[in-house]
């Protein structure tokens, strides 16, 4: 189901511990990581996810708020967003 | 998108983020033809609680799909059934109950603005239609949340300029009603030709006929993203390729109005209706059409030249945006408000822009005169020739035209109305001294134009 499809975007200066942090807190809300990609964009970390809440017990605002929190953890920018949104908009 | 597409969600994001990507309103239509009853009362009641059983979640669902995309959902809203039609079935006519009725409803369920209270008269007006257009002073200064709007004329019925005349005494009146506001009553008030009966933006959103019991409909925005994308472009690029350019991004705005538009539906229960792939500004730095027209190359709005930039922007917004959605509708194309636009608001107070430059380039922008603060001593016969002049320019195009000026009360040229929020600021604008009251007061109706000898 692609209503199940999720994108995170994780950016901010980079530090050890960033991606053990996030997978911990995906793993512990049942999120299944399907594709991970990360960079240095001018300085900076920036990682994206594509995950999979299929599996989740969780809903997806308790997925994104757990992540959110995380975000701020890491005192790093976090974007949690279903998918749908860049399919439609980059795909004719 | 089956794997991660770097590029593609920064650049969903950075649209969101630094180009003030939203979505401006979802709109939930609603019949209120049910609601009729002899006594006004009665009617009353029905109203409120029809609206109450439908729009009830509308807020909850907005917030939930807001969070699921991260874009932000900026208004709530409500259109209904011309009210003058729905308050015409009772024995004595009340419409200022009704509104405070809506007004009332529209609060309890937490949206943003309510309209509807309005009539289509352009070939006439039945005694309720009058009833309606009068009580709207009082109705507009009693209320928060209602918006007005009337249909004066059209391509097939001609100018009713009996209702052109009324309409520039109530457009006085209900602006002297909220004088200690800037006369923010005009502000909710828009008189149009052509009216779409699926708009979901405001003043002039209503639940026009032939539609269903009920419809989501979504306006979209996107000024500074049309902007960032122009700025993207090489110097001295090609109007070919800067008209390309403006499709390109008006069918990625719009493919999100649709998204959140169909969600919405499908959360409410209700049939999606239509996608309005307007640009509609905002007081926010860098959300302005004006902008736009400094990106394709122009020193500000009002240079010679600006209708043809809108011309191109209004068209190729229409082309790249009917693609991205099964149903596009509503007003569709690049609205020119002065206050609630930034740079519109500097060019008009710098005397770059003009009245009468304004009134050319609503002949080929997506509504018309908009937002519009004017002298508070301009007369009666000055609103309403004001307002005849557009209604022509929609009825011989065969477009929607519209007219929301605000006679400020006790203010003129080089003072300042400010409302605040979307409503933004406006410097009040000159307007021409010389008398219209002779033609205007002959009544009667402008005959519908010929339809062939295109010329």
């Amino acid at each position: 189901m692609q209503d199940d499809k999720i994108i995170i975007t994780l950016s901010g200066q980079d530090k050890i511990g960033i991606v053990a942090r996030l997978t911990t807190a995906l793993a512990e809300y049942r999120v299944n990581i399907e594709d991970i990609k990360q960079t240095i964009m001018q300085g900076y970390f920036v990682m994206f996810l594509l995950g999979s809440i299929a599996e989740s017990p969780y809903s997806f605002r308790e997925i994104k708020e757990a992540l959110l929190k995380v975000g701020e953890e890491l005192k790093m920018e976090i974007w949690v967003q279903k998918k749908q949104i860049f399919d439609n908009m980059h795909n004719i | 998108m089956r794997f991660i597409n770097s590029d593609s969600i920064l650049e969903t994001i950075n649209m969101i983020k630094v180009q003030h990507l939203d979505i401006r309103t979802v709109t939930l239509a609603l019949s209120l033809r049910d609601c009729m009853d002899t006594d006004v009362k009665v009617v009353g009641e029905k109203i409120y609680e029809k609206i109450l059983k439908y729009a009830k979640k509308l807020v909850e669902y907005a917030k939930e799909i807001e969070d699921e995309y991260s874009i932000p959902i900026i208004n709530k809203r409500i259109a209904v059934t011309p009210i003058s039609i729905v308050g015409e079935s009772c024995a004595d006519y009340d419409y200022v109950y009704l509104a405070k009725m809506l007004d009332k409803a529209a609060e309890a369920v937490g949206v943003n603005f309510i309209g509807g209270f309005g009539a289509l008269v352009e070939k006439g007006c039945t005694q309720g239609d009058l009833a309606l257009i009068e009580s709207i002073p009082e109705a507009l200064a009693q209320t928060n949340l209602i918006c007005s709007s009337i249909n004066l004329a059209s391509s097939k019925a001609g100018i009713n300029m009996d209702a052109v005349y009324k309409m520039g005494e109530i457009i006085k009146k209900t602006a002297e009603l909220t004088a200690e506001k800037d006369g923010i009553g005009a502000a909710k008030l828009v008189c149009f030709c052509n009216a779409p009966g699926d708009n979901p933006f405001m003043a002039g959103a209503f639940h026009g006929f032939g539609e269903p019991e009920c419809a989501l409909n979504v306006g979209v925005s996107g000024p500074g993203v049309v902007s960032a994308a122009i700025k993207s472009l090489p110097d001295g690029t090609s109007f070919d390729e800067l008209a390309n350019k403006i499709k390109q991004t008006a069918y990625k705005i719009t493919t999100t109005g649709e998204l959140i538009g169909r969600e919405m539906a499908q959360k409410l229960n209700i049939p999606f209706g239509v996608v309005d792939l307007s640009l509609a500004p905002t007081p926010a730095d860098g959300d302005s059409v004006a902008g736009i027209f400094q990106a394709m190359g122009l020193e500000h709005a009002g240079a010679h030249g600006t209708t043809a930039a809108l011309a191109m922007l209004n068209d190729a917004v229409k082309k790249g945006g009917i693609m991205a959605s099964s149903h596009v509708g509503g007003l569709s194309g690049a609205f020119i408000p002065v206050s609630e636009d930034a740079g519109m608001i500097e060019a008009a107070s710098k005397g770059y822009l003009t009245f009468d430059k304004l009134e050319a380039m609503t002949s080929v922008c997506s509504v018309g005169l908009d937002m519009i603060a004017i002298p508070g001593e301009t007369p009666v016969d000055t609103i309403a020739g004001i307002i005849a002049d557009e209604m022509a320019i929609g009825m011989i195009n065969k477009k929607t035209t519209a007219v929301r000026v605000i006679p400020v009360p006790g203010k003129t040229v080089g003072d300042k109305a400010v409302y605040g929020g979307l409503l933004g600021e406006a410097p009040v604008m000159d307007v021409n001294k010389l008398s219209s009251s002779d033609f205007i007061r002959r009544g009667g109706r402008i005959p519908a134009p010929i339809h062939s000898l295109n010329n």
